[in-house]
């Protein structure tokens, strides 16, 4: 008796460590996570102040159409240089040019050169500095010639005297390499960036497309200024026609700009650890419930001689809060070690090697930690103790009776819950929740309906898991275990919710995702009529272009009937920021994409002239014939008028004016283009021929149709393939709590493990029989996950059917791929508990109490 | 010390049979010349140096073929071990044990679980049934694991014998106590392996079942000419052996053959006031009985 006490005792030790393991991994991805922002954080903005040393006062204009990261750059006149050069203090005085993904290289291969995210600069030479230096070679001093910094050369292997194509506002063009730069430090690159540097007034056409301008001037002080005195004295001089900041303002905005971004990835991050914390609930009740269970008469006698139902709550709460300390200490550390593994993997192969900064724990990660840890385990362990607080004395005396309690209020609980969070949901994607509230009205009625879809599922168990488990019934173990898995609904239902949330999560996120490909199909096949797009894949700021004389030479190949090519700005209508687009052929357009006009006339689109979409008249209560006041990217604000309204149509949407326009947007060079077939002409030899012309512009490709939305939602792929990485958190908790589920029934069934042996079940067989126990429950998690995740991706693209979610889509394959993973969770979960079980000494089991 | 009724150490032609498991259903004697299972010189020792104690001690054992054995003694005795060791469940630490000519010393776990499934029944005092399975699912669960094709006429002869054939639909939760005990005997009669053994079979029954438990186990050594082996420390139980043998302190020290209640109850005081006292060395591995 002492032994088998022992043994519990240990048993149970090992419960509470695998409850635990959970709750660790949950406060790891918590503290990871902030140690992981705050360190790139302070390492970039460390780079910063470095970046911004050299320059004391830095003067740029305002910009036309504030688009932020995504606009055209506001740009100064040169005569500024001179003008800056008169004020008293200011000693050295430099006009810069430079533009985020400005100049993008063609690589040895013919690609262009990607960089993971990182700006590729293209700047003007402003010769060599205390911050920059040539590490071979010379600065350009022709329009035929450019540097580049050390980080492009050594990705590409360019080197001095190399030939180099680069794409620029202008269509591919070659310069010869004279030299490679590099920063302080020694450093090829500051965080993985890439940079060509040309001659002053290439660099002003190419990278602004305007002469004589510059995007920046940096001013050095003269000794005994400050930077402040200089920055006023040179408001003073230039009024508030300007933007002027000193060094110091403008390292401090840039990490306020980067700590904006690096939030949202903080969020994403805090995100999954919620997830994984709220599976882990599941994994802590689970441990609590069976704990209080399996000690029902000790919990009892304590009632009998006088403890308080408060008292017996709070010795639950008490061992609780010890496991959430325990776990919250473990995951903080090991949750620091891995944020900061990850900072210095994402600095090393993605950051271009920026210095990080030194190890320092943000105070919010420790609160995070120890918050979070504490108080899931408390809460989690909240209902068994009211439980136990329950039991009457009287079961001291009693053989302890697990009634199987009706299942009827949590049943009716869930639905209502699951109902409850539905609405809400719904009022979050319809908008009905009111402006702002969308979010957090989505994240509740997610949480609702996750919470609801758990409780329902103990009654759903008593019918599904017998079925899943009459998979296995002619098969003598995989009957036995399938019947296991059927004994106790609450715990399996328990156990596979765990598994269900991450799944179902994971499977919405797949159908919405795959509603937006077939809804994108399915608007293409009915509204557009083209039969080849030259398109590409925006990677950056800048949308991919190509050469203009593309579009000519299209219309010359011999079946093509017409050619509709696309321009892109970013411009400000009556005030308000919008896209506005350039088309080569309205007439052509409005019968390629099946529009038609609601007011006025879609033909002949001319210069100074606009067709909407009915939508966004009405929003601004215009109608052909009217005038607004547009804003391009450069040029000045003109009165335009709108000579169409074209009905509501999936495949267009918004302002649509003439080319001729397109002189005034920042790129005047064509995004896309599409191609429609003469009758009877072959579309595969067009394609082979357009591809052809193509050659110079590499950022660019042509397609077919379905080719076009492969493209064109490619980046989906990434979006999931991520979200599918993080959600293996919950799933690995997930597995933890099977694992945790089914050591506890080996040992409770540790007689009948002992009888099955005894007449003769062999090792293997026992084996099997909890394998079958292990997957039928985590494949009835991994059903349930695909189920509840199919209809809340399903009522997700039908709340957003206005945002052009026309059809839903359902991924198979992965619906599949998700039901496979439970089947293999199982397994994988099983592993351990059966080679406890397999262990057991035959006589020791049946004698066992 | 051989307590045995047979000289013959070889099983013999009928045992040997049926171990094949062709033994016919008709309600013959059984040739009583075989040895079922024996134990040769059989030691068990639990724990080494101060700790150590002897649960056997050169035993010697024949249980013969087709005949009802029961082995009694106070706890501590060590007839439950004695049990074990003879049924493949415990390791000996010294000697030798067989199941009809197949020694069990030494053979792999893997042999010896098949040599359990195949050849050896077994009814326990409580927990014989699985909770999940029917009785039916219950009786026919061995041959189930064998994979072997129950014989359908023999299984409706058992649940017959055992008066079950109203109960073979009902998990074991809704079954009596000695309905619960006549599915686990059914189920041990199922493979009709060349042993069964019993370990206090009746000894959570009121005396009603534990009277028709008993008369079952008779029944069926007399009509079917099944072997029995019986661990109990009722003497009314012991009774309704052919045979029973005394063990006390590790030996055997006795045996009756057809034994009456009050041969049993005598032949216990005697043993009680030799001062081999039941209680004098508690054994380990007696837990449950």
């Amino acid at each position: 008796m002492v032994r088998a006490t022992m043994k519990s005792l240990l048993s149970h030790k090992l419960r509470m460590l695998s409850s635990a393991l959970a709750v660790v991994l949950g406060v790891m991805a918590v503290s990871g996570a902030l140690v992981l922002t705050d360190t790139l954080s302070r390492s970039y903005k460390a780079m910063f102040s470095t970046a911004f040393d050299n320059t004391d006062v830095a003067v740029s204009g305002v910009p036309k159409v504030d688009a932020g990261y995504y606009g055209a750059p506001a740009t100064v006149p040169a005569s500024l240089v001179d003008r800056l050069g008169r004020v008293p203090g200011a000693s050295r005085v430099v006009g810069t040019v430079g533009t985020v993904d400005g100049a993008r290289v063609v690589g040895k291969d013919g690609k262009v050169v990607t960089s993971f995210g990182a700006p590729r600069f293209g700047v003007n030479w402003t010769g060599e500095d205390p911050y920059v230096n040539l590490q071979a070679g010379r600065g350009p001093q022709a329009d035929d010639e450019v540097a580049i910094n050390g980080g492009l050369a050594k990705s590409t292997g360019y080197q001095v005297g190399d030939r180099i194509d680069v794409l620029t506002l202008q269509p591919r063009q070659t310069f010869t390499v004279v030299g490679v730069f590099g920063y302080y430090g020694n450093r090829d690159s500051l965080a993985g960036e890439t940079m060509v540097a040309f001659t002053t007034p290439a660099a002003q056409r190419l990278l602004l497309g305007t002469p004589n301008v510059f995007t920046a001037v940096n001013v050095t002080r003269a000794p005994g200024v400050t930077q402040q005195q200089l920055r006023d004295r040179i408001v003073a001089e230039l009024g508030s026609q300007y933007r002027v900041k000193t060094g110091q303002e403008l390292a401090a905005e840039s990490g306020q700009q980067l700590d904006e971004g690096l939030k949202f990835f903080n969020y994403i991050l805090l995100g999954f650890a919620f997830v994984a914390l709220f599976v882990g609930v599941f994994l802590i009740l689970n441990t609590f419930s069976i704990i209080v269970a399996q000690r029902m008469r000790e919990l009892a006698l304590m009632r009998a001689v006088g403890a308080s139902r408060v008292q017996i709550v709070a010795s639950v709460e008490a061992e609780a809060a010890v496991v959430g300390v325990v776990a919250s200490v473990v995951g903080f550390g090991v949750g620091v070690g891995v944020g900061r593994l990850l900072a210095w993997m994402y600095a090393t192969f993605l950051g271009g090697g920026v210095a990080l900064a030194p190890l320092e724990v943000p105070l919010s990660a420790v609160y995070g930690s120890f918050a979070v840890g504490v108080l899931v385990t408390m809460v989690a362990a909240l209902l068994p103790a009211l439980r136990a607080a329950r039991i009457p004395p009287v079961a001291a005396m009693r053989e302890a009776a697990t009634a199987d309690r009706p299942l009827t209020r949590i049943t009716v609980a869930g639905a209502a819950v699951t109902l409850a969070g539905g609405g809400t949901l719904w009022a979050g994607l319809t908008g009905h929740a009111g402006q702002g509230n969308s979010l957090v009205a989505l994240l509740i009625g997610l949480l609702l309906v996750l919470t609801g879809a758990a409780m329902l599922t103990p009654s759903l168990a008593r019918p599904v898991v017998p079925v899943l488990g009459a998979v296995f019934a002619n098969w003598t173990p995989g009957r036995l275990g399938g019947r296991n898995s059927a004994r106790n609904p609450r715990r399996t239902a328990v156990t596979a919710s765990a598994l269900m949330v991450g799944i179902a999560l994971i499977t919405g996120i797949s159908v919405v995702l795959t509603s937006v490909t077939v809804s994108m199909n399915h608007i293409l096949d009915k509204q557009m009529h083209a039969d080849l797009v030259i398109a590409g894949e925006q990677s950056g700021p800048l949308p991919p272009t190509f050469d203009a004389e593309v579009l000519d030479r299209t219309r010359a190949v011999p079946g093509v009937a017409e050619v509709v090519g696309v321009y892109a700005d970013t411009g400000l209508v009556n005030g308000g920021q919008t896209t506005i687009a350039a088309i080569t052929d309205s007439t052509a357009m409005h019968e390629m994409f099946g529009m038609t006009a609601k007011e006025g006339t879609l033909d002949g689109l001319g210069a100074g002239q606009l067709v909407v979409d009915e939508k966004t008249a009405q929003s601004l209560g215009v109608h052909a014939g009217d005038t607004v006041r547009v804003q391009l990217s450069k040029g000045e604000a003109s009165t335009y008028t709108i000579t169409g309204v074209y009905s509501q149509t999936p495949g267009v949407i918004g302002w649509v004016t003439a080319q001729a326009e397109a002189a005034n947007f920042r790129i005047d060079q064509p995004t896309k283009a599409f191609i429609e077939a003469s009758k009877g002409a072959s579309v595969t030899a067009l394609k082979t021929q357009i591809a052809a012309l193509l050659v110079d512009s590499p950022e660019v490709s042509v397609t077919d149709r379905s080719g076009y939305v492969q493209q064109q939602t490619r980046s989906l792929d990434t979006v999931l393939a991520m979200m599918q990485m993080l959600l293996a958190l919950s799933i690995i908790i997930a597995l933890l709590g099977i694992v945790n589920t089914l050591a506890l029934s080996v040992i409770e069934r540790t007689r009948e493990l002992g009888l099955l042996r005894a007449i003769g079940l062999r090792r293997r067989q026992l084996m099997s029989m909890i394998g079958v126990e292990s997957t039928v429950i985590a494949v009835f998690g991994a059903l349930l996950g695909v189920v509840l995740g199919v209809a809340l991706g399903a009522a997700t693209a039908r709340g957003l059917r206005d945002q052009g979610f026309t059809t839903i889509g359902l991924p198979w394959a992965q619906l599949l791929t998700y039901l496979a993973l439970g089947a293999i969770v199982g397994v994988i979960a099983s592993v351990v508990p059966a080679i406890r079980a397999a262990r057991l000494n035959v006589l020791a089991a049946i004698t066992y109490e | 010390m051989v307590f045995s009724e047979s000289t013959r150490t070889e099983g013999s032609e009928a045992s040997a049979a049926r171990e094949r498991g062709d033994v016919g259903l008709g309600a013959r004697r059984p040739d009583q010349d075989g040895t079922a299972a024996r134990a040769v010189g059989v030691w068990k020792v639990y724990g080494s140096g101060e700790s150590e104690v002897v649960a056997l001690r050169d035993v010697d054992v024949e249980i013969a073929t087709g005949r009802f054995t029961a082995i009694m003694g106070a706890s501590g005795s060590g007839k439950s071990t004695l049990m074990h060791c003879l049924a493949g469940l415990d390791e000996t630490t010294r000697g030798e044990v067989f199941v009809g000519d197949t020694k069990l010393t030494g053979l792999s776990d893997s042999k010896l679980t098949r040599l359990r499934r195949d050849r050896i029944g077994f009814v326990f005092q409580q927990f014989n049934l699985l909770p999940t399975l029917t009785a039916e699912e219950n009786i026919r669960l061995p041959l189930d694991i064998a994979g072997r094709r129950p014989d359908t006429e023999w299984l409706a002869t058992i649940v017959k014998t055992m008066r079950l054939e109203d109960r073979l639909g009902h998990r074991p939760a809704h079954l009596s106590g000695g309905e619960q005990q006549r599915v686990a005997c059914a189920r041990a009669l199922a493979t009709r392996p060349a042993v069964i053994f019993a370990d206090e079979p009746t000894g959570n029954l009121d005396s009603r079942s534990s009277t028709e438990i008993l008369g079952f186990l008779r029944d069926s050594v007399r009509d079917h000419g099944q072997t029995i082996v019986m661990v109990t420390h009722d003497p009314k139980a012991a009774s309704y052996a052919d045979r029973v043998l005394f063990l006390s302190d590790g030996r055997i020290v006795g045996e009756i053959l057809q034994p009456t209640t009050e041969q049993i109850l005598d032949r216990l005081k005697g043993l009680d006031a030799t001062g081999d006292g039941p209680e004098a060395a508690p054994l380990h591995g007696e837990g449950a009985l």
